[in-house]
């Protein structure tokens, strides 16, 4: 007679045979936390995001695209005169992405040789490197900001050096710049860059530089030939890794950054705080943010897909 | 020379740069927070005061509160992500392929990929729709959904570098189900266990952006008390508690490094 | 004759739609030092595993000493696996590891210290109990896996490929040990390899697998001797496979031509008229001058091995034939290029069902 086979839609797997299967049961608690925790409030925000603002917080609810009307058009669809485009929110979302992105970049540039250097450690001290490197990720984010505000404010240690040094006579201000949102975002998210490249190069097999400079080709021409393409999902994932923290990043621009620097965190922070807030709105914006973060996520699965193939 | 393709001119000088940058703020906030003068800008000389302040200050029972919170906040919210994360890492490693397995594991690692001013937006709306009055409660809920990524990846790891047969040979001798998982599996994850725990633990003891969107007026935990306290300016106690913080952390990130790694020497198949 | 132990029914298991076992029927006595040998990827492991209970079935059925056990879990089973790789439970000193399936069976402290001490030394391990797997060289382990197994005293033992990670000397030593271990315990052991020499040494009978098949059971000189099909012919030892016309098979008996012309009388199958091959194994090949001997063929070169010499030649139809001569006779051996009969011993060609 012939053993029961697993029921169709059952999760299959190697129980042996007379156990029953666990799959489920085992996997239904994160199931339920994090879709009742997590994707239902998702949808609820994207829901509150068409409904009217209620007078001191909180929503009335009744649809409306009022939100979605108020982030991108100055005068409204039904009127009079042609739509126009509203600026004041998507130049925020333009500043955001141009300090995430700068972010990104002087994560990568930096990152990088780090991650080279700390990858071409011998292995023991190779462990340890790569472990300083992501103990300041474990660090308090508060508290690593606030150190760095505590550093760059004028009358600060950096400005004290600098001013002993006799390199200015007068405290330059980096606080409240958007040079100090950048250190910020920086010094925040450089780890995520390190530990993934990191992790690239130390599979990379070296063969294939000293195949290249056999070849003739000078270090520098190796490495843009060769090592960044082989290396190069690392980079992908590391570069996406610092740029969708920094998107919505709200303590670094909050703290080090002033009222110029005003980014995508602190503009959906406002729409919840207090009786002046406008919930529809602050869900709006979050629904556009986290649209933003879901094309950039599938751009990486997609290139991740290529890089499976090829 | 072997070595010569690995090395590339200024890549040390960039790395020990990067080393500077992330521990130079962490360690002058260190060093001030043990300066006897009141002023920030000016040393004083080496003094305790500011960590005699935290505990027996003027605002000693606003952090106490808030330091309790944050303690058993992490303590509970790890432990029950914790279990979560190894049902499901037990699930999703030892069930071969299964429909739904990739989709599971896009939700569990959800709390990673959403950024946390948008978790924050959506807890929040969430919470204030069913009607759960913001406090204690709503922070342990959302602390527990954000930190089973946390334990999830460390427990995954460590069960798919477990040889199966191990469960097998248990099997073979007679054990039950819950035997082998007992007296065998859980020991051979054991370290994987700890590592996801603590990682858990200073994720939640860590966060300010979600708890300070579903806590509430008069509730506080340490990093939103400390924030509420920089809004007015960095005062010397505060750099007291950071410190302390900070220690713990690099406590607990340490030990769970280690763990993985004595770990990892022990469950290699013989 | 004994009872069966192990009796595998139509034994089919897929995966997904890799299928692993197609069809497998097989009686296993009891007592008795069984093979299943065949190469990689043919179904061996998997075909353990069904005993063992770590797979369920697709279908067919599985019986123990006559008992269904086809939906029994692995731990109602009593049946013991000596893991390919020992699976020995690092975080438990060799003594735990020997005494965990008693502990499981319920066996008191006292009892099973003793039973476990008692094994360890039958495995030649008394002083090692107090250490770590870890700290035992790969000799070392495989036999507490052995005692491990063991212990609980199972009726029917599987070893999955245990010598394979040995080095040579330490497998021929543990060869000897496990057939004499066999022989003295009386315990059935359904043993895995890939290595036909191994087979050879050790069975009392073997099976031979291919792509999830039975290709044939039988002892060990059956198996040599008269391999029933290609790939057994072809799979144990070396055999040159010569094709042939067989005549009208008449009373078990049919004319067989080889290529040249000379013609055989060789046992057949009825219906096996037609082109088939033979197995003739190179030891069985002796050189003659050119013309005389069944087969003719030209030196093509000959091939150094030690104990003995191989002579490759080529067959005026184009067939490669190896012949085995033994390290003797050097000097009279023909130079490449020249033209040799082959004469074939009584019994050397055997018929081959393809
Ligand atoms: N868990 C599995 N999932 C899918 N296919 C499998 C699985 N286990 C085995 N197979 C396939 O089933 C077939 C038989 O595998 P099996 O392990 O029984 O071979 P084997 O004879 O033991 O080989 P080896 O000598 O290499 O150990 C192979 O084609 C293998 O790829
Ligand atoms: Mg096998």
């Amino acid at each position: 007679m012939a053993a029961a086979g697993p029921a169709p839609g059952a999760a299959r797997g190697p129980a042996v045979p007379g156990d029953r299967p666990l799959t489920l049961p085992l996997l239904l608690p994160a199931w339920a936390v994090i879709g009742v925790f997590l994707v239902v409030p998702v949808g609820l925000m994207v829901v509150y995001s068409f409904l009217t603002q209620g007078f001191r917080g909180g929503v009335i609810w009744e649809f409306s695209l009022a939100a979605y009307d108020r982030f991108f058009l100055d005068r409204g669809l039904f009127g009079d005169e042609p739509p126009r485009l509203e600026w004041t929110y998507i130049a925020v979302f333009w500043r955001s992405l141009w300090q995430a992105g700068l972010a990104t970049l002087t994560c990568l540039i930096v990152g990088f040789p780090t991650a080279w250097f700390i990858a071409t450690r011998p292995a023991r001290s190779r462990t340890a490197w790569a472990f300083l490197i992501t103990v300041p990720y474990w660090v308090n984010l508060l508290i690593r900001t606030v150190s760095l505000r505590f550093l760059i404010r004028d009358q600060g240690p950096v400005n004290q050096a600098l001013i002993a040094l006799g390199l200015t006579d007068a405290p330059i201000q980096m606080l409240n710049t958007d040079f100090a949102v950048q250190l910020g975002l920086f010094y925040s998210y450089l780890p995520f860059m390190v530990l993934p490249i990191y992790a690239a190069v130390e599979r990379y097999d070296f063969a294939l530089s000293e195949a290249a400079a056999d070849l003739g080709a000078s270090r520098w021409v190796a490495l843009r030939e060769v090592v960044i393409p082989s290396v190069r999902p690392g980079i992908v994932a590391g570069c996406l890794l610092v740029f969708i923290p920094s998107l919505g990043a709200f303590l670094a621009p909050d703290l080090l950054g002033g009222a110029k620097t005003y980014m995508i965190g602190s503009l959906i922070e406002d729409q919840f705080k207090g009786s002046l807030g406008n919930w529809p709105f602050g869900a709006a914006v979050s629904v556009i943010l986290l649209s933003m973060v879901l094309v950039a996520l599938l751009f990486y699965a997609r290139n991740q897909a290529r890089e499976g193939r090829a | 020379m072997s070595g010569g393709v690995r090395h590339y001119p200024g890549f040390a000088a960039i790395a020990a740069l990067c080393l500077a940058i992330l521990y130079l703020p962490l360690g002058v906030v260190a060093v001030y927070s043990f300066n006897a003068s009141t002023s920030i800008t000016a040393w004083g000389g080496f003094s305790w005061r500011w960590y005699i302040d935290v505990f027996q200050g003027p605002e000693a029972p606003r952090f106490r509160a808030a330091a309790w919170n944050s303690v058993t906040i992490a303590f509970l919210a790890a432990s029950v992500a914790t279990a979560i994360a190894v049902a499901a890492a037990v699930a999703m490693v030892r069930s071969g392929r299964f429909r739904g397995k990739s989709a599971t594991f896009a939700l569990i690692s959800l709390p990673l990929m959403v950024p946390e001013i948008v978790t924050a937006v959506a807890t929040l709306i969430f919470f204030s729709t069913i009607g759960l009055t913001p406090g204690y409660l709503t922070i342990l809920i959302a602390h527990i959904t954000f930190c089973i990524p946390f334990a999830y990846l460390p427990v995954a790891a460590r069960l798919s570098g477990i040889d199966p047969a191990f469960e097998a040979a248990a099997r073979d001798l007679y054990a039950s189900r819950g035997q082998a998982f007992r007296l065998i599996l859980l020991p051979l994850l054991a370290p994987g266990i700890v590592s996801g725990w603590l990682l858990a633990f200073i994720i939640s003891l860590d966060d300010f952006i979600i708890t300070n969107f579903v806590k509430g007026a008069g509730m506080e935990t340490l990093p939103t008390a400390i924030f509420g306290s920089v809004k007015q300016g960095i005062k010397p106690n505060i750099m007291a508690i950071s410190t302390m913080l900070l220690a713990v952390s690099i406590l607990f990130v340490t030990l769970s490094w280690l763990a993985g790694r004595t770990g990892r020497r022990a469950a290699a198949p013989s | 004759m004994a009872e069966a132990a192990v009796v595998v029914r139509d034994a089919v298991k897929l995966y997904g739609g890799v299928v692993a076992l197609d069809g497998v029927s097989l009686s296993i006595r009891d007592n008795e030092f069984f093979t299943l040998l065949g190469p990689s990827g043919c179904g061996k492991t998997t075909l353990l595993r069904l005993i063992a209970g770590f797979e369920r079935l697709t279908s067919g059925a599985i019986a123990l000493h006559g008992q269904d056990i086809a939906d029994l879990p692995p731990d109602r089973r009593p049946v013991n696996t000596v893991f390919q790789h020992y699976a020995l439970f690092p975080h438990m000193t060799v003594l735990d590891n020997v005494a965990f399936g008693l502990k499981m069976r319920g066996v008191g402290l006292a009892e099973r210290r003793r039973r476990a001490g008692e094994m360890l030394e039958m495995v030649h391990l008394s002083g090692f109990a107090g250490r770590f797997p870890a700290q035992l060289s790969g000799g070392q382990q495989q036999r507490v896996a052995l005692a491990r197994a063991l212990a609980p005293g199972p009726r029917v033992l599987l070893l999955d490929e245990p010598l394979s990670a040995l080095d040579l000397k330490l497998r021929q030593a543990m060869r000897v040990e496990l057939k004499t271990l066999q022989e003295e315990t009386g315990i059935t052991f359904i043993f895995v390899t890939h290595d036909q020499e191994e087979a050879l040494t050790m069975s009392d009978r073997i099976a031979v697998m291919s792509a999830g098949r039975l290709q044939q059971v039988g002892a060990p000189r059956e198996i040599y001797e008269e391999p029933v099909n290609r790939f057994v012919a072809d799979f144990i030892g070396e055999t040159n496979l010569v094709p042939v016309e067989v005549g009208a098979v008449a009373g078990g008996l049919a004319p067989v031509a080889l290529p040249g012309g000379a013609v055989l009388q060789l046992a057949a199958a009825p219906g096996s008229e037609g082109r088939h091959h033979v197995s003739i194994r190179p030891e069985r090949l002796r050189l003659a001058p050119s013309g005389a001997g069944q087969l003719s063929a030209r030196v093509e070169r000959i091939i150094y091995k030690g104990t003995d010499l191989q002579l490759v030649a080529r067959m005026a139809g184009g067939g490669e034939l190896h012949v085995r001569i033994q390290n003797t006779a050097r000097a009279d051996l023909p130079p490449p290029g020249a033209e040799v009969g082959l004469v074939l011993g009584e019994g050397a060609a055997r018929l081959l069902a393809d």
